[in-house]
């Protein structure tokens, strides 16, 4: 490198280079008025079959399906009926209930770790709602909705947050890293964006033998940076892999907004554009929205159509994890300022406006369900917390490395239970 | 093991038929990588699959390590067998997370809900003038992922019964090919004329269904001056001096390096008191490091002489200086006159 920089050979400023700053900081007053919010009416709904570049402004517009009064409008509306409208109420309530009770019980010392995805539950509820229940989902580690849509027992979440005895995955995996094959989803990775490609290649094997079943795949708007979501897209669009690709635009990657995703330049929805595969931007506070983009992507996908990225416009109104302090970078009432509101209050506005569904019934449910999430706890609880005793049996931490335990994990095996020996006496053994 | 007909093959040609083998024989197998497809692969490992079992069994890839990696873990979580091809050892890096992270993981974060059940086919190796992109030996990183396993063949015979223990294997297995060996062994004399397979009793493939169990060594040549571990490529040129120098040594050709068979190592080792390690990768960390920790964990007592190794040297893979680099005949002999005097 020089010592002194190249002076520019003609009167051109000197180069600058941008680092991706976001408009307000702890302390400033959000302002999110430039953000566009086309009118319900205003998207059109492409037949399923169109090819990508004929649909390309669906990238860059918003699809949405309710209005700021509570009116389900357009082209998008999947019309469905009160009672599936309620369900969705119900699971995004739960989700949110089930979310504040786990992340107290982290706040209480009773397990290491827990993600929030308040404000975001739409993206996973009616999206799962609109695919078949034997279509396989690719989670990252904010879907927890996805389960809880998909009947899943709260029980056995609550026993992987807690790594206790109750905990199917043996205490191995980082709280909300779940696994539920029968359930058709698949094991959360800690690594992000890595079941990306995977997904990809779940939804080639279910082509290629002439199933039809399709897959679903998340990521965030921050991981969409990954070489995996890239490869993932070339891979998909090659083969016409029957798959939904959905990026949760949550507008934070921990504390670096989405402009360090390239945010700042273009949609997330258009990374679709060059690869050639379908992209829909989306509402993705307006459950009725993020349904129907999923029925459509979903029936483009099972009809042999291809795969489509859907951009789930919206924003993560808590921290990252129970590890993060939001207040330290961005500020504090942006949620509150967030134009597209928060899902579950225009769902129920919505129902309340057909005349469905009102204030009283509104609590009722929201106090079963907290009652439900409070009652289901007290019995995980009753199979152990976190770091208080011991729940699994020393020697399942060297199972499963492989399908045979070859010697030289047995030796390392009987050395661990040595030491524990040593440690607790010769007749001590797991509560 | 043995059935059926044998048939004279390269190694090449054994790889080749164990694929088409298990591509009989299981419906959930498929075969992919970059060029593997309609071309049959740029070392013809793959020649005549697709045109015989099919486009979705046997089909190209883009240029996308990690994508051929992370589509195979996602094939296997649907229930199909993958058995991706990566070019060169050396194109393994961008597939390295999927591998690390997600293959070798998966059966262990899931607690079995899920497994992964891949063969990632390499080939590895220097001594054909790749230069340092196509002639890397990256074994031990291998080795150090927990969850993978890795096997080395060294002949047609093993090459085919290993490679199909591989495909049936529950587990990710990294198979690294030795490239330099795929139509003949190699004598370590680079300017001597190539001797073909033809004339090596391992050419005789059975052309139908065997195993070899991983996790076996094979006794090359039995002997009680000392021990020599090596596998690939440097079982051929550690055994072409060992016969020069007129030495009564012990060869074993690992197969397996992970899971080792410490029992053999620890059998011979004891008989001969002496242990040279011979690998073609890098020194520091290599995987030769650690067969000398075990050998001198478990045999301290038998030892006469302290383990030796020879090694590649810690530079990347020259070009031109190829075969300076490579642990041929001289750098062989040198160890093997020293650790005799010890």
């Amino acid at each position: 490198m020089p010592e002194t920089p190249r002076r520019p050979a003609s009167n051109l400023p000197p180069l600058s280079l941008h680092i991706p700053e976001p408009r307000y900081r702890p302390g400033d007053t959000p302002d999110f008025g430039d953000i566009e919010v086309p009118a319900v009416e205003a998207t059109p709904r492409p037949s399923e079959a169109t090819r990508p570049d004929a649909m390309r402004e669906l990238s860059y517009g918003l699809v949405r399906v309710l209005d700021f009064d509570g009116q389900a409008k357009g082209q998008w509306d999947p019309k469905l009926s009160p009672e599936r409208l309620r369900t969705m109420l119900r699971n995004m309530m739960l989700t949110r209930a089930f979310d504040d009770r786990m992340f107290r019980a982290q706040r209480q010392g009773k397990t290491s770790f827990y993600m929030k995805c308040t404000g975001e539950e739409a993206t996973s509820v009616a999206s799962t709602m609109a695919i078949d229940r034997t279509d396989m989902v690719f989670p990252s580690y904010r879907q927890q909705g996805i389960l809880i849509t998909r009947d899943y027992p709260l029980i056995q979440m609550m026993n992987q947050i807690y790594s206790n005895r109750g905990d199917h995955l043996l205490g191995r995996q980082l709280p909300i890293m779940y696994s539920a094959p029968e359930h058709g989803f698949f094991s959360v990775s800690g690594n992000l964006a890595t079941q990306y490609p995977q997904a990809v290649g779940w939804a080639m094997a279910s082509a290629s033998k002439g199933d039809s079943r399709i897959a679903t795949v998340w990521c965030g708007e921050g991981s969409s940076a990954e070489g995996d979501f890239h490869s993932a897209l070339t891979f998909a669009t090659v083969y016409n892999a029957p798959v939904i690709f959905n990026v949760v635009n949550n507008q934070w990657a921990i504390s670096s907004f989405s402009g360090f995703a390239g945010g700042e330049r273009t949609t997330f929805a258009a990374r679709a554009v060059g690869y050639g595969i379908a992209g829909l931007r989306i509402d993705g506070n307006d459950p009725l929205a993020v349904y129907a983009a999923t029925q459509w992507a979903a029936d483009r996908a099972r009809t042999n159509n291809g795969p489509t990225l859907i951009e789930h416009f919206t924003y993560r109104s808590e921290g990252h994890s129970t590890s993060d302090d939001p207040s330290a970078y961005r500020a504090a009432d942006e949620a509150t300022a967030w134009p597209l509101g928060d899902p579950i209050a225009r769902l129920r506005q919505h129902l309340e406006t057909i005349g469905e569904w009102n204030a009283e019934r509104h609590e009722a449910q929201a106090k079963e369900l907290d009652d439900l999430v409070k009652t289901t706890q007290k019995q995980s609880e009753k199979l152990g917390i976190l770091g208080h005793g011991m729940h699994q049996p020393f020697e399942t931490m060297f199972e499963d490395v492989f399908e045979e335990m070859p010697w030289h994990l047995k030796e390392q095996c009987d050395q661990m239970l040595a030491e524990q020996e040593a440690k607790f006496g010769p007749n001590w053994k797991p509560e | 093991m043995m059935t059926g007909e044998t048939k004279t093959m390269n190694m090449i040609e054994a790889i080749n038929s164990a694929m088409d083998v298990m591509l009989g024989r299981d419906d959930k197998m498929v075969v992919m990588g970059e060029d593997v497809g309609f071309f049959g692969g740029v070392f013809r490992a793959t020649a005549g699959l697709q045109k015989k079992h099919g486009k979705t069994r046997v089909f190209d890839t883009p240029i996308n390590e990690c994508g051929i990696i992370g589509v195979a873990v996602g094939m296997g979580a649907y229930g199909l067998r993958p058995v991706p091809e990566i070019q060169f050892a050396d194109y393994i890096y961008p597939g390295l997370d999927q591998l690390v992270s997600e293959a070798a993981r998966l059966r262990y974060r899931s607690a079995a809900d899920f497994i992964c059940p891949m063969t990632v086919r390499t080939p590895f190796g220097g001594g054909i003038f790749g230069g340092q992109t196509h002639s890397q030996s990256p074994e031990s990183i291998m080795t150090h992922i927990c969850g993978v396993k890795t096997v080395i063949p060294s002949n047609p015979y093993d090459a085919k019964g290993l490679l199909i223990a591989a495909i049936e294997d529950n587990d990710p297995v990294v198979f690294l090919e030795p490239k330099r060996i795929y139509n003949g062994p190699f004598s370590g004399y680079y300017d001597r004329p190539v001797e073909p397979w033809s004339k090596h009793d391992a050419s005789a493939v059975p052309e139908d269904y065997y195993r070899i169990e991983l996790g076996k060594a094979a006794t090359v040549r039995e002997g009680e001056a000392l021990t020599i571990l090596a596998y690939g490529t440097m079982v051929h040129v550690t055994k072409t001096i060992v016969e020069e120098m007129g030495i009564d040594a012990e060869i074993i050709d690992l197969r397996t390096l992970l899971p080792l068979d410490i029992e053999a190592i620890e059998t011979s080792v004891k008989k001969t008191g002496r242990c040279l390690i011979i690998h073609e990768a890098t020194r520091t960390s290599g995987f030769g490091a650690e067969l000398a920790a075990l050998v001198q964990e478990r045999c301290f007592y038998h030892l006469e002489a302290p383990v030796e190794r020879v090694t590649g040297f810690d530079t990347p893979y020259p070009h031109s200086l190829e075969w300076a680099y490579f642990p041929g005949p001289v750098r062989i002999a040198t160890a093997l006159t020293k650790i005799l005097k010890d």
